[in-house]
Parts: C-alpha cells; sequence; structure tokens
C-alpha cells in the first residue's frame, strides 16, 4: 500500500512561536515503521508544543504534518485520530466515571465512525465488546472491566490509555510521557509492554525516565529550546557532547 | 433491581395511583396538580439529557418549553377563529388535534435547538449559560411584542384541544394522555443513556480530550443532544398550554427556564428520575407552602441551597445512594 521508506509520521519543518517565545524552530522529525522513536529534552523544550501539533490540538505556524504520506496539518485531532493516530496522554484523559469496560467500548465506537445510534445498548452490541475486550485483554486489565476508572491506580490508567488507543487499531502511537507517576515496577512492566508493541504500530514518545528510553528506543530525538539538536541511534545520543552537556549530564 | 429502579417505579406509581385516588374521590383539583408535575417533569427528561448527560448547563430552555406552547397557541386559536395562519404560498390552516400541535411544537423546537445550539455549543462555561440566556430572552421580548397573538398578554385557548377517541376535557383522560408520553420520554431517555450515543456524549462531558482522540467531534454530539433535549422540552410547554388552555411569554420568560433547572436539581441531576421528584417536591411545596405565604419561593430557595450543600445527587441521589457504574 504504502512505500516502505515513507515515513508513518513525519513533521516537515514545523514552526510554531507564542510571541516572542519560539516553541518549535524548523522542527523535522519521523517515525518508520517498526521502531520506537523517543523525544527527549529538558522541561520547557516544548516537547508538549510539539506533540499537541503532531495530534491536531495545535496548527504550526509553518511547516506541515504527514500520516502515512497525507498532508494532515489542517486536519483537526478527531479526524486524524480517525485516520490511524492514537494518542495517550501524559495526564489520564479518560472518562473517570464510567467504567474501564466502557471506556475501552468508546474507544471501539470512535474506531467504529458511527456514533448517533439512540436506541442499542452500547455494551450489549457484541462487535464493539469484542474490540473493546480483546485491548483490555492486550494491557491485562480484563479483570477489572467493571471497575469505575476513577478507582483504577494511576498506572492502570496508564494501561487503560493505551488499550483505548489499541481498540483503533492505529497506524502511530503518540505517546506523552507513558511512565510518569509509575512506580520502578509499573515502569518496568509498561516497558515490556510497549516494547512488543512496537510491531503492531510504531510508537513517537515523549519520556523523562531515561531508563525506559534507554531501553526502548530505536531512535532518540533530542529537543532544547525548541529546536532538535541531535537524532539518532542510543548509542550516538549518548555519545553526543552537545547533548550531554544540555541535557543528560557529563557522568551519564 | 437495585435502588434507584426500585425508588424509580414507586415514583411512577405514585403518579398514577394519586390521581386515580383523586379520580374516585372527587378532587378534580388534584388530578390537574398531578397532570402538572407530569407535563414539568417531562420538559425536566428534556433538559437533562443536556445538562445530565452532555454537562450543558442550559438555561434558556424556556425557549423550547415557549416555543411548544406557542405551537398550541397559534395552531389553535386560528381553529378557533377560523381564520387560516397563511394563505400564500399555500394554505395553512389551525387545527384542533393535540397530535398535529405536538408535531409541530416538536420540529419547531428542534429547528430552533439547532440554531441556538449550533451558535451556544461553539462556546462553554458560563460563557455558554449566558448565551443560551440570551436566546431565550430574545423570543421572550420577541413574544411580547407579537401584537398579532396577544403580545404581552398572551392567547386565550376556550377548549382544551383533542385527541381522537378521548375525552380531553375530563381531567383524568388528559392526565392520561401527559402519563404515557412522560413514561415514553423515561424510556427513551434511559435507553439514550446506555446507547453508544448516550456513551459518547457522557464521555464528552468528562473528558472532551479522550471523545477526540478516538475521532469523534464533541460539538456535534453535543448539537444533537442539545437538538433532542429542545424537542422534548419543546412538547411539554405543548401540553402546558393545552392544561391552562392559556399561553403568554410567561413560558419564554428566564424564570422559566431557571424553575426547569431548579426539578432537576431538587430532584438529582443526570438521574433518570431525577427531574420527576424535582417537578412533584415543586409542586407539593408551591401547594402547601404556597398556602401560607405568597412569598414561598423564599422556602424553595432555602431547600435549594442545602440540596446543593448537603444532598448534591438531589432527592433520588439521597434515596438511592452513589449512582452505579453500568456494567
Amino acid at each position: 500500500m504504502t512505500d516502505p521508506q515513507t515515513p508513518v509520521l513525519e513533521t516537515r519543518n514545523i514552526c510554531k512561536s507564542f510571541d516572542a517565545l519560539k516553541a518549535s524552530q524548523d522542527i523535522s522529525l519521523d517515525l518508520r515503521a517498526g521502531e520506537i522513536h523517543a523525544l527527549i529534552g529538558p522541561n520547557g523544550a516544548g516537547k508538549s508544543t510539539l506533540i499537541a501539533q503532531i495530534a491536531g490540538g495545535l496548527k504550526p505556524d509553518s511547516g506541515t504534518v504527514h500520516l502515512n504520506g497525507r498532508d494532515v496539518t489542517a486536519l483537526p485531532t478527531a479526524k486524524r485520530a480517525q485516520l490511524g493516530l492514537g494518542r495517550t496522554f501524559q495526564v489520564s484523559a479518560l472518562a473517570m466515571e464510567d467504567t474501564v469496560l466502557q471506556n475501552a467500548v468508546l474507544g471501539a465506537l470512535g474506531a467504529q465512525g458511527r456514533p448517533f445510534r439512540l436506541f442499542r445498548s452500547a455494551l450489549a452490541d457484541a462487535r464493539l465488546r469484542e474490540v473493546a475486550e480483546q485491548a483490555l485483554e492486550r494491557v491485562g486489565l480484563q479483570d477489572h472491566a467493571r471497575t469505575r476508572t476513577s478507582e483504577l491506580s494511576h498506572g492502570q490508567r496508564r494501561q487503560l490509555e493505551v488499550a483505548v488507543a489499541l481498540t483503533l487499531d492505529p497506524k502511530a502511537f503518540v505517546m506523552d510521557e507513558p511512565m510518569a507517576g509509575l512506580g520502578a515496577s509499573g515502569s518496568k512492566a509498561l516497558t515490556g509492554f510497549l516494547d512488543s508493541l512496537r510491531e503492531q504500530a510504531p510508537i513517537l514518545m515523549v519520556e523523562h525516565d531515561m531508563d525506559a528510553v534507554f531501553a526502548l528506543a530505536d531512535r532518540i530525538s533530542v529537543l532544547v529550546y525548541g529546536q532538535i539538536i541531535a537524532t539518532g541511534s542510543v548509542a550516538d545520543i549518548r555519545a553526543n557532547p552537545e547533548v550531554r552537556s544540555a541535557y543528560l549530564g557529563e557522568d551519564a | 433491581m437495585t435502588r434507584e429502579t426500585l425508588i424509580n417505579s414507586a415514583l411512577a406509581l405514585a403518579l398514577l395511583l394519586v390521581p386515580l385516588w383523586a379520580y374516585s374521590a372527587d378532587e378534580p383539583f388534584i388530578i390537574t396538580l398531578a397532570t402538572k408535575v407530569a407535563i414539568l417533569a417531562l420538559a425536566g427528561v428534556g433538559l437533562n439529557i443536556a445538562l445530565g448527560l452532555g454537562g450543558l448547563v442550559s438555561l434558556g430552555h424556556a425557549a423550547f418549553f415557549g416555543i411548544g406552547g406557542y405551537a398550541m397557541g397559534i395552531l389553535a386559536s386560528h381553529a378557533q377563529s377560523y381564520t387560516a395562519i397563511t394563505d400564500w404560498p399555500l394554505l395553512i390552516e389551525g387545527t384542533k388535534s393535540m397530535p398535529v400541535i405536538w408535531l409541530v411544537a416538536v420540529v419547531a423546537s428542534g429547528i430552533t435547538a439547532l440554531l441556538i445550539g449550533a451558535l451556544s455549543l461553539r462556546t462553554s462555561g458560563v460563557y455558554f449559560i449566558m448565551i443560551t440566556l440570551a436566546f431565550g430572552q430574545m423570543l421572550y421580548y420577541f413574544a411580547i411584542s407579537w401584537a398579532a397573538y396577544g403580545g404581552e398578554d398572551g392567547l386565550s385557548i376556550y377548549v382544551r384541544n383533542g385527541f381522537p377517541g378521548l375525552n380531553t376535557l375530563d381531567p383524568i383522560q388528559f392526565f392520561a394522555i401527559t402519563f404515557v408520553l412522560l413514561l415514553a420520554a423515561l424510556l427513551f431517555a434511559a435507553r439514550l443513556a446506555n446507547s453508544p450515543f448516550g456513551l459518547a456524549l457522557n464521555a464528552a462531558r468528562q473528558s472532551p480530550q479522550r471523545v477526540e482522540t478516538i475521532g469523534l467531534s464533541p460539538y456535534r454530539l453535543r448539537l444533537v443532544a442539545f437538538v433532542i433535549s429542545g424537542m422534548i422540552t419543546g412538547l411539554a410547554g405543548a401540553l402546558f398550554a393545552d392544561l391552562n388552555r392559556f399561553v403568554s411569554p410567561t413560558m419564554f420568560s428566564w424564570q422559566t427556564s431557571g424553575e426547569i433547572m431548579v426539578f432537576i436539581i431538587l430532584g438529582g441531576t443526570a438521574r433518570l428520575f431525577g427531574p420527576v421528584a424535582g417537578a412533584a417536591l415543586f409542586i407539593i411545596l408551591e401547594h402547601i407552602l404556597g398556602g401560607l405565604s405568597e412569598f414561598w419561593h423564599i422556602y424553595l430557595g432555602v431547600l435549594l441551597l442545602l440540596v446543593v450543600l448537603f444532598a448534591k445527587g438531589g432527592v433520588i441521589g439521597t434515596l438511592a445512594g452513589q449512582d452505579k457504574a453500568h456494567d
């Protein structure tokens, strides 16, 4: 279908300023099939701004975003999701009063694209339910299907975010700090899971947990003051003197 | 059967048995009060879809209540004066038939809700409250200045409109109509809440970001909810006008919008039978306290404060406990 050389997700020369602050300066980044591409950088480097432009919450001042070769710069978040962009948030964005299963069914409903059915029960819809239950099983939440989401632990909410993204059968994942707030064991478990996920769809992730980044990433890009100062393999980045002084510190 | 289902059934049964008792005891006034409860509860069921399920705090639902009322008033006044509403481009005559009036009321309020919603739903929070209030007030002043249909004085309809096979002048028969419509609306609202649409709308209230991320537009979900909500409240308006055999701009006033919202808050926001419990409590208080003092709203205000401060789930929430998550 698509040329294997075409990146699944790509930004071309994205620029975004807020008054005098240049949050994104000429950022070109790509995500290729089968890889995990980690985006790291100090606080205030413009990571969240970049993610918002990729996911559709913000429009770049100039430059374009491409998903499977298609220019999606003008499309809103919902359209990009329909085209296969699966996203998870730093602070869990879930329907907290609903059950775990309801959240997963919601994802399946979005993927199905027919939300304006007013009479039949959503949870009785076998197709929606099957997609939802499969996704919950993938992340290991099947036993919590009837639990209210607000009662889940922090780590379980993270798993649910990934499960909802999975129901969309996305072409690419964009994850904003998936490890944030997880304990050592939780972070280790999620690392193992994300490792297996890359074969389904490549992952672009913003992450501060360097152990996870070094364990998972095929490539790393370093963002400092709105600019990508380096992109390369784990070894390249570890050895890069500029990165060491800007971010990692001399003894990393 | 959950505790809430039990309470709901008891409420529905009480609303049916009280007028039946009043009928056998020859107390037509009580039947009229019960009819008023059913109609106001219906208006509340409409608002509850926007407010409870969708989180849309509309302070302009009197617009739809009033449009339903005026749909009845305009159609019936032409029928009773034997004049056509318009004869160009095609002849449209008035009618005294309830089903036709209901249809006109529902369609007219639906179209109005679509227009008001399409503009208002671009805002949120306090701006949404203010803009819906503004639309309601626009219609209120329009009705006041519409001399052809009574202006400030409103319109009187001398004989209640008819329903095939029933004598609507008989209070118990008119009550039966309103009760059945209320039950139908409750059934619809219950199914809606569990439908794919209800799931998505409810999620859009809790986390709009989530809904966008799975590829749905919160705006479109809310607009559809607002239209459905307005249609049901519009139907209630047509029945209310028929109950009183009178329509006036008061139906459009912001106090009316506020009262419909009070039913929901008293009864329990987002609870299926919240509007029923709230409207019943409101009418009972009006009847008992209204007899003691002209200023009975003071006591209503105190009660409302107590509910908001200490019993957030309203009457239903207090009796049934926390809303159970669906399985």
